[in-house]
């Protein structure tokens, strides 16, 4: 076996600066090549989630309404046909909730993504099926400024996920939420 | 030391999970299913690997007394990488394991093996033994990961196995990992002693 390095102040100085050193080179090499591809994966997933939730649309228009992202969208002849909005609370059992929102040019849910959830895996992470078209909870096709967009339990008309109520709560605010700003798009 | 000790000692025989009883934080807690287990417990086999053999390479010229600093930023080091590549192409998978792929940072198995192994022994050992851990840690994390799963939302790597039918939610719950988690270390020792006994 090779001798030891002693634990003198030099020895000590040089080879933890040298490590940290090529640490710190080596990891700043891998950012800059991940970089591209983490944003990349972002955009996609933020793609991915309008043309989801969004009905057949031909050009979109990013706008900045109440401090969320809103992506208008126009049809050919320029009519709106309506909008997918990124919004977000803590309200979550798990924490932060995000979600992409869509909107027909009426005000009607179109349908909705989920960007971040921290929900427990069976329960709360159910969110992501129930409300939708064929679930159980289906708010696809609900016009939020009628109300009524709340869990039976607060005295609304939305089943409930079966225990997780907290989650459900946190989702129909975000939707409705989304369907504040939805009104406040200017198009 | 030889090899087949090596590989035995990882898998069962001071099983970081079973007998050793290291690293309980992201065993509770990435083992809400079977994939999460699996990821967490590879992930943490890679960092094992090559931090093993960085450190077994330069045990020589790490002086004694700042060898656990060393250890750390050599260990954060891969520990980041994992985080960026992870982020990069896996996306979804860093999405659900997040926070606990920075915590393989302070994962007591990382260090532990770098204090007790890998700074005392050859390259080609150091690297053989932080990949058997790391196996024995993923076992771990797997078996773990199937039972809550299974009995949480009965589901099998993500196949639903019990139709509309509800799992025992309290499996998926921070409660059944400690349950999950008890149960399977009486019942692994048992047959771990047994053929003990037996040999």
């Amino acid at each position: 076996m090779a001798k030891k390095a002693q634990s003198t102040l030099t020895n000590m100085l040089l080879s933890l600066t040298a490590i940290a050193l090529v640490a710190a080179a080596i990891l700043a090499a891998l950012n800059a090549v991940t970089q591209e591809p983490i944003a990349a994966a972002q955009k996609a997933k933020v793609e991915n989630a309008i043309s989801a939730v969004l009905p057949a649309f031909a050009s979109l228009e990013d706008q900045d309404v109440d401090g969320k992202a809103c992506h208008v969208a126009y049809d050919a002849q320029g009519k709106m046909v309506g909008a997918a909005i990124e919004a977000g609370n803590d309200k979550g059992f798990g924490g932060h909730l995000q979600m992409m929102v869509g909107f027909d040019a009426d005000g009607s849910v179109t349908g909705y993504q989920i960007l971040e959830t921290h929900e427990t895996p069976g329960l709360g992470a159910k969110a992501d099926l129930w409300f939708q078209k064929d679930g159980k909870g289906c708010v696809v096709g609900r016009k939020p400024a009628e109300g009524g967009l709340t869990v039976k339990k607060d005295g609304g008309d939305v089943d409930a996920i079966t225990g997780s109520t907290i989650t459900s709560r946190a989702f129909l605010s975000i939707v409705n939420d989304a369907a504040k700003t939805f009104t406040n798009i200017t198009h | 030391m030889n090899t087949k000790d090596i590989i035995k000692n990882g898998l069962i025989k001071e099983n970081p999970t079973w007998v050793l009883i290291l690293g309980m934080c992201p065993t509770l807690a990435t083992t809400t299913s079977a994939v999460n287990g699996m990821s967490m417990g590879l992930a943490t086999t890679f960092v094992l690997v090559m931090s093993n053999i960085v450190i077994s390479l330069l045990k020589s010229v790490i002086p004694d007394k700042v060898r656990i600093p060393a250890f750390i930023v050599i260990i954060a080091s891969f520990v980041t990488m994992v985080e960026m590549v992870m982020k990069a192409y896996l996306p979804d998978l860093y999405d659900s394991l997040g926070l606990f792929i920075s915590l393989i940072v302070v994962n007591c198995i990382v260090l532990g093996r770098a204090e007790a192994f890998a700074s005392k022994n050859s390259v080609g050992h150091s690297a053989l033994d932080g990949l058997f851990m790391g196996l024995g840690f993923t076992w771990a994390l797997t078996l773990l990961g199937i039972v809550r799963e299974l009995l949480g939302t009965g589901c099998f790597f993500g196949i639903n196995l019990i139709g509309g039918a509800d799992g025992m939610l309290m499996m998926i719950l921070p409660a059944g990992g400690f349950l999950a988690l008890g149960f399977l270390m009486a019942l692994i020792n048992q047959i771990r002693r047994r053929s003990v006994k037996k040999s």
